[in-house]
């Protein structure tokens, strides 16, 4: 390195340079924080029914086997976009049946396949999840996943 | 071991050693559902296994900075660390909320955002116990000499620190729970435990190769720099698809590009100091696994994490086995071998005793950087194909996930290798052999000279 970078000049690069992109980012957190409530997620409301299921969703880690939004675990297939894949995603009541069906039906017991666990869920709990689950799915995001399939 | 109070270190490395053994066999354990999935099904579900091998590894990463702070800051300020008692109740803390945590994980008590399932009461034990080693190793470092290397350390560790204030604010807006979350899981990785490497990194090249500090100290300056320039609005690459603004796909882009330039002036870094230092360190392990962590960071995090970050890629690829992969190789590389360098470094000077085992810890070396190499090519060739079929054909997720299990197996037995390798340096680290498997050739002086 040339003689004109000294070690302090060096330091000072890096306290400078990293104060300006921390502020840089804060703002477009701001921005993008107003964004998603005003716009990507306002759809439809986020009601208790919602909230409710995200905390299911939450409580039996969902989240270690499938992905969400593409994130998770690749063990298990997208959910973001369950709601369209299932054709239900108009309809509170053809999500919650569709949902009920499935889990009810877990595990498969198939040999070679893999085993979704059973979880005991209320009917509260199902329609919970089912509308946290059509929620994400009207979310706006840009496009993705490219196609059904997740 | 200069300074009595560094052997709080031993105690860090040999839980970090426990927990590692745990992580490695839940990774085993996981890869092994993937070809025989009805394995345990019943009994211990995938998503428990995957729990205790994420929380595993970051919290024995995390007990490995701690000891490597506790190693070096006493040799850097040289002083003693201001309190060993409360070094040692942040490791009682730190260890109650860990078994703490995998107890309730295995009796289904956790919660859903991904890494941070730990219950309320063992993330305020690990914001405690953070505290504690804040508060401890910044007074020892205030009333002693201040270095570039323990500024670095220190900036790292307290912004890590901040950030897992993030680990409480779970909103119920999903894209903002999962924005914020970014804010513990990339900022750590991505930004503020880079810089945390660089200071280790820096610290174990001016012990093994002698270079003069000066230069040492300027190159950590601008390899953090370019790590936070590059890492902060990088963050944007996680922006792409979870609802927020479009104009993320082209921060993201732009900064992450920018994120393969620390890990390629620390991979410059290590080896430009092996070559001008001419040092002949007798811990030649340590040097390897210094030198090693810098190329598979740079590989693993630098070049596997370009091969998908550009939104165009990203788009298709968002989601499968090539997040595995690279997932896979940027951790071995950046922060388990730079944590195994530290532990090979200090051990023989912790227990006072010359580098013992270097053989055995060499092939390690080889056996766990092969094992990971070859896991991240397997699940490089699934992700591929896995994007080509799902993303791009439209087959359905579990039809593609069939006609990939030839590369699960392929990874099981890259798996294999890499929890031997595991075994074999804990025992390497703990058990003393009277001497080397090969003994060494003498020492001969530089040709020429």
């Amino acid at each position: 390195m040339a003689e004109i970078l000294t070690k302090s000049r060096a330091r000072n690069i890096f306290y400078g340079g990293s104060i300006f992109f921390v502020v840089v980012f804060v703002m477009m957190t701001v921005h993008s924080h107003r964004y998603v409530v005003r716009t990507s997620t306002a759809g439809m409301p986020l009601n208790e029914e919602v909230v409710h299921g995200k905390h299911v969703w939450e409580k039996n880690s969902c989240i270690n086997c499938h992905s969400l939004h593409g994130e998770g675990a690749y063990f298990a297939p997208e959910l973001g976009n369950v709601t369209t894949r299932w054709g239900v995603q108009d309809s509170p009541d053809d999500a919650f049946w569709m949902l009920k069906g499935w889990i009810e039906s877990q595990p498969s017991g198939i040999e070679g396949r893999r085993q979704m666990p059973r979880y005991e869920l209320t009917d509260e709990d199902i329609r919970g999840l089912a509308e946290f689950l059509r929620w994400a799915d009207q979310t706006d995001t840009q496009g993705w996943p490219p196609n059904d399939a997740g | 071991m200069k300074y009595q109070s560094q052997k709080v270190a031993y105690w860090y490395i040999l839980a970090a050693m426990a927990l590692f053994g745990i992580q490695v066999l839940g990774g085993l354990l996981a890869g092994w559902i993937y070809v025989s999935p009805n394995f345990l099904s019943d009994l211990l579900p995938f998503n428990v296994i995957r729990m205790i091998h994420t929380n595993a590894l970051i919290v024995w990463l995390l007990l490995g900075f701690f000891a490597a702070a506790y190693f070096l800051v006493p040799e850097e300020s040289e002083r003693e660390i201001w309190s060993t008692k409360l070094a040692y109740l942040q490791l009682i803390i730190l260890l109650v909320g860990t078994l703490g945590a995998v107890g309730s994980y295995l009796v289904g008590i956790h919660g859903g955002r991904e890494f941070l399932e730990q219950p309320l009461w063992v993330k305020f034990g690990i914001l405690v116990a953070a505290l504690i080693f804040l508060f401890n190793i910044s007074m020892t470092v205030l009333s002693g000499r201040r270095t570039a290397i323990t500024n670095v350390l220190l900036l790292g560790l307290w912004l890590l620190s901040l950030l897992w204030v993030f680990a409480f604010i779970n909103p119920d807006n999903l894209s903002l729970d999962k924005m914020y979350w970014w804010f513990v899981v990339h900022l750590w990785v991505e930004a503020t435990w880079e810089l945390v490497m660089a200071a280790i990194l820096a610290f174990l090249l001016l012990k093994l190769t002698g270079v003069d500090r000066e230069v040492v100290e300027k190159w950590l300056y601008v390899i953090v720099a370019t790590a936070l320039f590059s890492g902060i609005l990088g963050t944007g690459h996680h922006f792409y698809w979870i609802g927020l603004p479009g104009y993320w796909q082209w921060v993201g882009s732009i900064f992450s590009t920018f994120e393969v330039i620390p890990f390629f002036l620390m991979m410059s870094f290590a080896f430009v100091m092996v070559w001008k230092g001419r040092k002949n360190h007798p811990n030649k392990a340590a040097l390897l696994w210094s030198l090693g962590s810098s190329t598979v960071a740079f590989f693993g995090a630098g070049v596997w994490g370009f091969l998908h970050t550009l939104h165009g890629v990203n788009f298709y690829s968002h989601g499968t086995q090539i997040t595995a992969a690279h997932g896979h190789l940027a951790f071995y590389g950046a922060y388990v071998a730079l944590n195994l360098a530290v532990f090979t470094y200090a051990m023989p000077m912790l227990r006072q005793r010359e580098p013992y085992n270097q053989v055995l810890n060499m092939a390690s070396f080889w056996l766990m950087t092969g094992g990971m190499a070859f896991m991240t090519f397997v699940l490089t060739f699934a992700g591929t194909i896995q994007t080509h079929m799902q993303r791009v054909v439209g087959d359905y997720y579990m039809d593609v996930q069939d006609s990939l299990s030839i590369f699960y197996l392929m990874r099981f037995g890259a798996g294999a290798a890499v929890v031997i390798g595991a075994l074999l340096f804990i025992y390497s680290m703990l058990v003393v052999r009277r001497r080397e498997v090969i003994a060494p050739g003498p020492a001969n002086p530089v040709p020429g000279e």
